[in-house]
């Protein structure tokens, strides 16, 4: 492949993009669209850009090329077989040019989502083509998604951002998105998620980047959630202060409920949550994603809907919402932290791992080494696998178990784990949304 | 794993897997725990293994039974070209090999010519999309009955096995 001559056509700011429509008001929605053929991704993004909201664009990878097997990319575009992605790497730079030429500006920026532990490809792919905003990170990118040495997901990461800082020049601020706050996508609790959302930052920070954002998966129980975008917050205002970050919630990650009307409940519940919460961007779940992957359609509605949803609490949030949370410098997010309980143990995470090393990614190496970081029921090799969860009486997720993190077990609720229990506990949100939910109700009085 | 099977052999041994490009963890966790139950001693290489990385486990564990476990559409494609490679393996070659989950990108649109294929190819039985896992339950069932008639070995009550399981 070579590299153009001239100046990639675009590469913009999607971090000072996120603060602006936030400075208006407004949350940005994004789907995790993407599409094999390069026609549909077009219409695709095209379709999100077109959208009445303050949308961001996605291009999902394929996850071919999330392992780094281009062999199969090509197998299966020989035999016709559709991809679960777009394979950037693969496809010729002009190609991709094609898909994003008159949409991706400063107002439509494009993220492009993966999942890779050796990102390298990936980023000089989007690099190509003024693509400068992404996601992952050294331990959300390995850990959940296969096998290789956090280690080298590690170094791996650390060229990853020191290439993806390089591109800054006027007009261009490379943006990177932790995944840290997703581990798993349901039963870790928020304390881990927010521990390593904030530790990925201060990675990405070291290694260059100046433009971050930090996720946070919604979870079971709506107070502790909110609890956790408050300690996302302020740790965020502790440790990144001298760069721009903003927070990224993801709509429920886990099972969803299997009718429409509870899909649309829990989704309306994350819109909720990012209004009290007083989050920046959005990434919306559609219906669909249960059974197959979603069509343009399913994501437009998607999207159309949370906006909406948003608008709406708008107007019943008199708690930090979107006019009133998210300033980085009031440090007022309706929770002054005294009885937070997942930022109490957030904190103690953060300062047990940085404690380890000067350099953070070291730190991360020895923490996983000696199960200081310990996610429940993951299966990657480095992980220690000494801790457990549960969801408690009050639907907050809970250590049963905590290895050695330096966080507070509640032993009497640790019993071997039945699969019909463990289905009980994947299941529990998406059982609590397609009943009249108790959760929904609760919380819009509490809104 | 999340289960303890680091004691010597005793039940029919089962290897729980995913395919190479499939970063699914939580279908592989609840499989793990539901063949623990039926009673397998179970080895969990977790997702995106790679396709030699099966095999050479393969090897080592000589299992009674293979499961493969995908959800993210390439099960298809991924299932077959693995499948040939196991069929291919001295070792491996006679090994009850299933697959299930959802195995393509739209659905269960083109499942019956799904199932058909996986199975030319040497799958033993394809479950796709079951809500219902009592099929490949009842597999997994025949399988552990015919393996400890052969060996002369007492299956373990699942209260015997569930005094096993790693607190």
């Amino acid at each position: 492949m070579s590299t153009p001559n001239d100046m990639p056509p675009f590469g913009g700011d999607f971090g000072a993009f996120v603060r602006r429509a936030h400075a208006q008001g407004r949350l940005v929605v994004q789907p995790r669209m993407g599409f094999g053929d390069p026609a549909l991704m077009r219409e695709g993004l095209a379709a999100v850009a077109r959208l009445p909201a303050a949308t961001a664009g996605t291009i999902t990878l394929d996850s071919y090329t999330r392992v780094g097997d281009y062999r199969a990319i090509e197998a299966a575009l020989a035999n016709g077989e559709r991809l679960n992605g777009y394979p950037i790497v693969s496809l010729h730079p002009d190609v991709t040019l094609g898909v994003t030429l008159g949409l991706a500006g400063p107002d439509f920026q494009i993220q492009v989502r993966h999942g890779s532990p050796d990102p390298l490809d990936i980023v000089r792919a989007m690099s190509r083509v003024g693509l400068y905003a992404t996601e992952g990170g050294p331990l959300s990118y390995c850990l959940p998604y296969g096998r290789l040495p956090v280690r080298r997901a590690v170094d791996n990461w650390r060229r990853c951002c020191e290439e993806l800082a390089a591109l800054r020049r006027p007009g261009a601020e490379p943006h990177l998105e932790t995944f840290g706050g997703c581990l798993l996508g349901q039963l870790c609790p928020p304390s881990l998620l927010v521990a390593v959302s904030v530790l990925e930052a201060l990675f990405f920070r070291r290694h260059g980047l100046r433009s971050v954002s930090l996720s946070y998966a919604q979870q079971t129980n709506h107070q502790q959630d909110l609890q956790a975008l408050a300690a996302l917050r302020t740790l965020a205002r502790r440790h990144l202060s001298d760069v721009d970050w903003h927070v990224v919630l993801y709509t429920y990650m886990g099972l969803f409920p299997a009718t429409r009307s509870g899909a649309m409940r829990l989704a309306e519940q994350s819109v909720r949550l990012a209004a009290q919460g007083g989050v920046e961007r959005l990434i919306v779940k559609t219906a669909a994603e249960a059974h197959r992957i979603p069509t343009i359609a399913d994501n437009t509605q998607a999207l159309r809907a949370a906006a909406d949803w948003f608008d709406e609490a708008g107007r019943f949030a008199d708690g930090p919402g979107p006019m009133g949370g998210g300033d980085h410098s009031d440090g007022d997010d309706g929770d002054d932290g005294s009885d937070n309980e997942v930022l109490h143990e957030a904190c103690a995470l953060i300062e047990a791992v940085l404690e380890l090393s000067d350099d953070v990614g070291r730190a991360l190496v020895e923490a996983m080494r000696g199960g200081l970081l310990d996610v429940p029921y993951c299966l990657h090799p480095d992980n220690a696998g000494n801790s457990r969860s549960f969801i408690d009486a009050r639907g907050r997720l809970a250590w049963s178990r905590a290895g050695a993190m330096p966080v507070r077990p509640q032993p009497d609720h640790d019993s071997p784990m039945s699969s019909a229990q463990l289905l009980a506990a994947l299941s529990y949100v998406a059982d609590r949304s397609a009943a009249a939910s108790p959760y929904s109700t609760a919380s819009r009085r509490e809104g | 794993m999340i289960t303890d099977n680091s004691y010597p052999r005793r039940n029919p041994t089962a290897l729980l897997s995913s395919v190479s490009s499939d970063s699914h963890t939580w279908n592989l966790v609840y499989l793990e725990l539901v063949l623990a139950e039926a009673g397998y001693d179970v080895h969990n290489l977790g997702p995106c293994v790679p396709d030699e990385l099966l095999i050479e486990n393969g090897r080592r564990y000589r299992p009674d039974l293979i499961v493969i476990s995908s959800v993210n559409g390439h099960g298809a494609s991924d299932g077959t070209r693995l499948i040939q490679r196991i069929r291919a393996d001295a070792a491996l070659a006679g090994t009850p090999v299933v697959i299930g989950g959802k195995l393509g990108t739209d659905g269960t649109a083109g499942a019956v010519e799904r199932e058909r294929l996986l199975l030319s190819a040497g799958f033993a039985a394809v479950f796709e999309d079951a809500t219902d896992l009592s099929p490949f339950l009842a597999f997994a069932a025949g399988v552990h009955r015919a393996v400890s008639t052969a060996t002369g070995r007492i299956p373990d009550e699942h209260t015997e096995r569930y005094a096993t399981v790693r607190r």
